[in-house]
């Protein structure tokens, strides 16, 4: 018995020792009264990169005083920094300030009450005047703001290969669903195996949410995410039918493809279509592939699926007044010209000058200050992570089983479990 | 106290690992135990004790039954991958037992696949699998179409019934080599007297291999059988470069992760058990058949 309760002893004080030596190694980075911002981010490299340091450079001239540090992790679409972000989190170790999607997303970090309420210096920056009021109340959870977006992206665009179109004899950008499946048959009849380019999962949600978005509306649509519209809406029956057949003109491979391996397919002709967020028209620059066209997906009308990039204030953070700084930086009209002109997205401000960026930004930014607005799941602003997960896996398997009831039975019970949590 | 200074020295040598066990093995298994059975499916930590809610929401209550797919997907990808291991090492040691030129060359090359990481290896599979036929083909599609054998060209992995068992071929590829050579060193094991006695018998080689090599290679096969089968449970890296994390290869460990991403600790954990117990369930009939056999000799 005496041995037990030594050994027990032992145990506890190595685990004691081991602890104590941990926590007193990552104590060296900061300290109250440190000028550091430790910007945590995903933007690893290529246009996200150039966009940071933009973001940098002026971040520089407008806080003398405080330094950037860097805190990216690279990798895995955001998914490796987000699983050492929470890791952070948890050990009361946060960033200075870290990138999240805007939205619903947000919700996970708010509800743990590990995000700063930062509507005060909204009004102090002027930021309720530049930013649109349909994004300001998208933001706005229980009258309070936790976030500054750097950007704005367009997720319900469709691209096409204007060759392939004229070589299919078709003219016009079709302007609702009828007008599109005729526009794929034609393509179809002229021997485009794959009319429409699709890759996995989360592409394939993004598709489904704009024909969402065509067949229900811009209100019942947004409904859909707060609990207000019914997932088992005949309304939603017929999106799913429409998003079947138009599954039928697409790639058969698409489980295999990312969203760029679909693209490569329309830059080769061997597709007319691809719907994706406008990060692709950056790309496609990039890419050398000039001949590109755009239109928003057929029957949205004037709806803008927004999703952005946004930067908060953790609680906790050690140096609050160079993170209020940062996001400062990030709201102003130099920071957004200088982190959107190189992301190849368009400021959230709408009092952005359109010449300073190129072509597609333009139409974007003239769309972004008339538009409806709604949020998307697929990239966080309409729904949480789980959530969003749920239903990328549903359609994963509607993906495989062609199953519409299922699917929709799935949507359902993901909505259940997940809707106002 | 003199039965102290008997194994005090002893008990003194093993304590740091046996601390360092106690804490890191089986009290973070206690830990990932307590969150399974808690309702912390987010950030802002658990309220309280839920029992088994976690575990019996997994089998009958998971959106799109997504665990008793990943478990379906894992049982596919398990016997396939053993029985590929298990018939391609065999096959290679039996080849080489029966001597071949330049053994050593030919071990090494069954070897090597072992040392490149799953990762890397996955990357090369993933473009050899190539699902695209025809003109899209690619990687072994590509290869059965320049031969003129487009019959054999397949969707592999993103094959929704049998895309897990694609999905062992690198697996298969990359262990053969190891059940190979624990399968060539028991063939060594066998003394040269026993085959000599059973060719004084007059045995044929067939009889030979059948009643008096094989029946001494059952040790061999079941350790190959038990450290192939509990790495095949654990598989994670090689899907993840292969597939990336989707509905259509999802296994429990991928599933773990993805769990672990929405900070749905509970859910996660309480697969960690799960998986952990499927482990167990391999491994532990093998420790006590082991004990059993050291024993009696």
């Amino acid at each position: 018995m005496g041995f037990t309760r030594r050994a027990a002893v032992a145990v506890v004080g190595v685990a004691a020792l081991l602890t104590a030596s941990a926590c007193g190694g990552s104590d060296s980075d900061g300290g109250t009264g440190s000028k550091n911002v430790e910007v945590f981010t995903w933007w690893a490299d290529g246009g996200e990169k150039a966009g940071l340091d933009g973001l940098v450079g002026v971040f520089g001239t407008a806080c003398a005083g405080q330094t950037f540090q860097n805190g990216a992790v690279a990798g895995g679409a955001g998914a490796n920094a987000k699983s050492v972000l929470a890791s952070r989190l948890q050990q009361n170790d946060p960033p200075d300030t870290f990138q999240a999607h805007a939205g619903a997303e947000l919700l996970d970090y708010i509800n743990a009450g590990q995000v700063e309420d930062i509507s005060a210096d909204y009004d102090g920056w002027g930021l309720k005047q530049a930013f649109p009021a349909g994004l300001i109340g998208n933001l706005t959870v229980d009258g309070k703001i936790y976030s500054v977006p750097a950007n704005i992206h367009r997720a319900n665009v469709v691209w096409s290969n204007k060759k392939v179109l004229s070589g299919a004899g078709i003219t016009a950008d079709p302007k609702d669903l009828t007008e599109f499946f005729a526009a794929l048959d034609k393509l179809k009849a002229k021997g485009v195996k794959a009319p429409l380019a699709l890759g996995k999962d989360w592409t394939q949600l993004m598709l489904f949410e704009s024909v969402l978005i065509s067949d229900l509306g811009a209100e019942k649509f947004t409904g859909l995410w707060q609990g207000k519209t019914d997932w088992n809406d005949a309304s939603v029956t017929k999106a799913i039918a429409d998003f079947q057949r138009l599954q039928t003109y697409s790639n058969s491979d698409r489980d295999a493809l990312d969203w760029t391996d679909a693209e490569k397919l329309v830059m080769d002709g061997k597709a007319g279509y691809q719907l994706m967020g406008d990060w692709e028209a950056a790309d496609l620059d990039a890419k050398g592939f000039k001949d590109y066209g755009w239109f928003t997906f057929p029957g949205n009308g004037t709806t803008f699926q927004w999703l952005a990039d946004s930067f908060v204030l953790p609680k906790g953070a050690k140096n609050p007044d160079g993170t209020k700084c940062w996001l400062k930086t990030v709201g102003s009209a130099d920071g957004q010209k200088a982190f959107n002109t190189k992301k190849g997205s368009i400021p959230a401000r709408t009092d952005a000058n359109p010449a300073d960026y190129p072509k597609y930004q333009q139409s974007a930014m003239a769309d972004w200050k008339s538009a409806t607005q709604v949020p998307s799941c697929a990239h966080g602003s309409a729904c949480s992570q789980g959530w969003q997960q749920a239903a990328n896996s549903a359609l994963g398997a509607f993906s495989t089983n062609q199953d519409a009831a299922a699917l929709q039975k799935a949507l359902a019970a993901a909505a259940q479990q997940y809707a106002g949590k | 106290m003199r039965r102290l200074r008997h194994w005090g020295p002893g008990l003194l040598l093993l304590s740091p690992s046996l601390i360092l066990l106690a804490v890191f093995v089986y009290g973070l298994i206690a830990w990932t135990t307590k969150v399974s059975v808690s309702d912390e499916h987010n950030a802002r930590g658990s309220k309280g004790f839920v029992g088994l809610d976690n575990y019996v929401n997994l089998f009958t209550n998971d959106i799109n039954d997504r665990f008793l797919h990943s478990l379906k997907n894992l049982l596919i990808f398990t016997v396939v991958f053993m029985a590929g291991t298990m018939v391609m090492g065999l096959l290679w040691a039996f080849l080489l037992e029966r001597g071949v030129r330049g053994e050593g060359f030919v071990r090494t090359v069954y070897l090597f696949p072992m040392a490149v990481s799953f990762v890397a290896s996955g990357v090369v599979w993933r473009w050899l699998m190539n699902p695209g036929t025809g003109e899209d083909a690619g990687g072994l599609n590509a290869v059965f179409g320049a031969l003129h054998l487009e019959f054999l060209q397949n969707t592999w992995w993103t094959n929704p019934n049998w895309g897990m068992a694609a999905m062992a071929m690198p697996a298969i590829w990359q262990l053969s080599g190891y059940v190979m050579a624990l399968f060539l060193a028991g063939f060594r094991g066998i003394p040269q007297e026993l085959r000599e006695a059973a060719a004084m018998d007059g045995a044929s080689t067939y009889r030979l291999y059948r009643n008096v090599i094989f029946p001494q290679l059952t040790p061999v096969a079941l350790s190959a059988l038990i450290i192939v089968g509990h790495m095949s449970m654990k598989m994670f890296d090689l899907i993840m470069s292969v597939s990336g994390a989707q509905w259509l290869t999802e296994v429990p460990a991928v599933y773990v992760w993805q769990a672990l991403l929405t900070s749905d600790y509970a859910k996660a954990a309480a697969i960690s058990i799960i998986l952990l117990l499927l482990v167990a369930m391999v491994i532990v009939p093998y420790l006590i058949w082991t004990n059993r056999t050291e024993q009696r000799s």
